[in-house]
């Protein structure tokens, strides 16, 4: 009696084993012949953000590959380093991307990325993470609405410091009624971006390439 | 499989046993992703994908597996499918991969998935047991496609938006304006508009069965009860 029972436990264990081993096979498989597109996709995709926000003609460089690691800053809002993305033309800094998180959205952070040149105008800003109510606040997405681009062209002394605020509260940005938050935190979150870049233009230029490209994404963009 | 059993299995799994309508299965991703057709319709097919796949993978090995590690191997099988599923559309639809997000991993634990394993490829031939998935990831898709129409056109005014992340810029044309400047109704687009839409839809079916049984039967017909609930059922 003991002796079947082992028996049959065994055999059930052998059995999970065997399936176990056939499903890891077929995993290392699928994932040898698609990590090479997913990469190529999350590049292209990137890319894609990027050079929405980055004027075509600012930069002759791989802009993607020429990254460097930004330690965590309170004026970038986020609790971790990031990528900066470097364009040069001819050689000299021309504009960079910095990924920045507005921390005090209607549902949590906002994560945004902004293209600044380098003499400080806003090249563009997306959202590229984000959890406003869908239908209300989220009109900060470009997919929902063209606000997000009144950003661009802007800069520190354009408006002046203190219209760097919504309408509502005496400032010179729009919004749209009923949802008001949202737009505060963008609009607070891309006035403190450009500080930053005044503070830490010219380093942020100097600072040598990432060897490793695509890693340490920021907080915003992890899902 | 004769024609009869084809036609059974395929209106079984599409009309009379509808996941989304009568068993009631599955309800996470019915809420949360039918928002829009696009996303709807996406989420409908990956499952039958896996549904399909997993009742032609799991019928051939069904007398092999002994009956206590049965459920662990099956979700192992299962959660193998889903997670090439997976890396699939990560690869080669990016855009839809982002927007789907962690509703593609959860159709692990959907117990649709589970059910019809437990229910007919423990117990059918291979084919039949591929057609009987896929006839219910079928009747799946319908659902989301009727209930994210509806709430896309009622929360957006749109039809078919976000279809450009399936086919690429191009598809973007496709996209329908069915009220043009419309304002959004927030309700549709939120969780409890999807159980109120679903409400709905379940009473068009039972309504229509009714009709069916009534012209059968003469007026005094009633309606067969529905089981709710997520534990692999019996049929």
């Amino acid at each position: 009696m003991r002796r079947t029972m082992a028996k049959a436990s065994l055999y059930t264990a052998l059995n999970l084993l065997f399936f176990a081993l056939i499903g890891t096979a077929l995993l290392a498989i699928t994932y040898q012949l698609t990590h090479g597109p997913i990469a190529r996709s999350e590049e292209k995709e990137k890319l894609k953000l990027v050079t929405q926000i980055v004027p075509a003609g600012s930069f002759d460089n791989d802009i993607i590959k020429d990254t460097a690691q930004l330690p965590a800053d309170e004026l970038l809002g986020n609790d971790d380093t990031t990528i900066v993305y470097r364009g040069r033309l001819k050689g000299q800094p021309s504009i960079a991307v910095l990924q920045v998180i507005a921390p005090d959205g209607y549902s949590g952070k906002i994560g945004l990325i902004i293209a600044i040149h380098s003499d400080g105008r806003i090249g563009g800003v997306r959202v590229i993470s984000d959890k406003e109510t869908p239908g209300l606040g989220d009109y900060i997405e470009i997919a929902k609405s063209k606000w997000i681009t009144g950003f661009d062209g802007k800069s520190l002394d354009n408006p002046q410091d203190s219209d760097w605020k919504v309408r509502k509260d005496g400032g010179s940005f729009d919004y749209m009624a009923g949802a008001t938050i949202s737009p505060r935190a963008v609009v607070k979150a891309v006035h403190k971006a450009l500080q930053y870049f005044a503070l830490h233009r010219d380093e942020l230029f100097k600072q040598s390439p990432l060897t490793k490209n695509g890693t340490g994404q920021s907080e915003g963009e992890k899902k | 499989m004769t024609i009869q059993e084809f036609k059974d299995i395929l209106f079984n799994g599409v009309w009379k046993q509808n996941t989304g309508l009568v068993q009631l299965l599955g309800m996470c991703p019915i809420l949360a992703v039918s928002s829009s057709v696009v996303n709807g319709v996406s989420l409908g097919l990956a499952t039958a994908v896996v549904m399909a796949l997993s009742g032609a993978a799991i019928a051939p090995i069904r007398n092999l597996v002994p009956n206590e590690a049965r459920i662990p191997v099956f979700i192992l099988i299962i959660a193998v499918l889903v997670t090439v599923v997976q890396f699939s559309m990560n690869a080669y639809m990016y855009g839809l991969y982002v927007v789907l997000g962690i509703f593609i991993p959860l159709i692990v634990t959907n117990c649709i998935v589970l059910a019809r394993i437990e229910a007919f490829a423990s117990k059918n031939p291979p084919l039949q047991s591929a057609l009987d998935g896929f006839a219910m990831g079928l009747g799946l898709t319908a659902v989301l496609a009727v209930l994210g129409g509806i709430r896309e056109i009622l929360g957006h005014g749109t039809l078919l938006s976000g279809i450009d992340l399936v086919f690429g810029d191009a598809a973007k044309s496709m996209v329908i304006t069915v009220v043009p400047n419309y304002h959004g109704f927030l309700l549709a687009i939120l969780p409890p508009g999807a159980f109120i839409t679903l409400g709905m839809l379940i009473a068009g079916k039972n309504w229509l069965n009714l009709r069916a049984e009534q012209k059968l039967h003469g007026s005094n017909a009633t309606i067969v009860p529905v089981n709710g609930g997520c534990a692999p059922a019996t049929h």
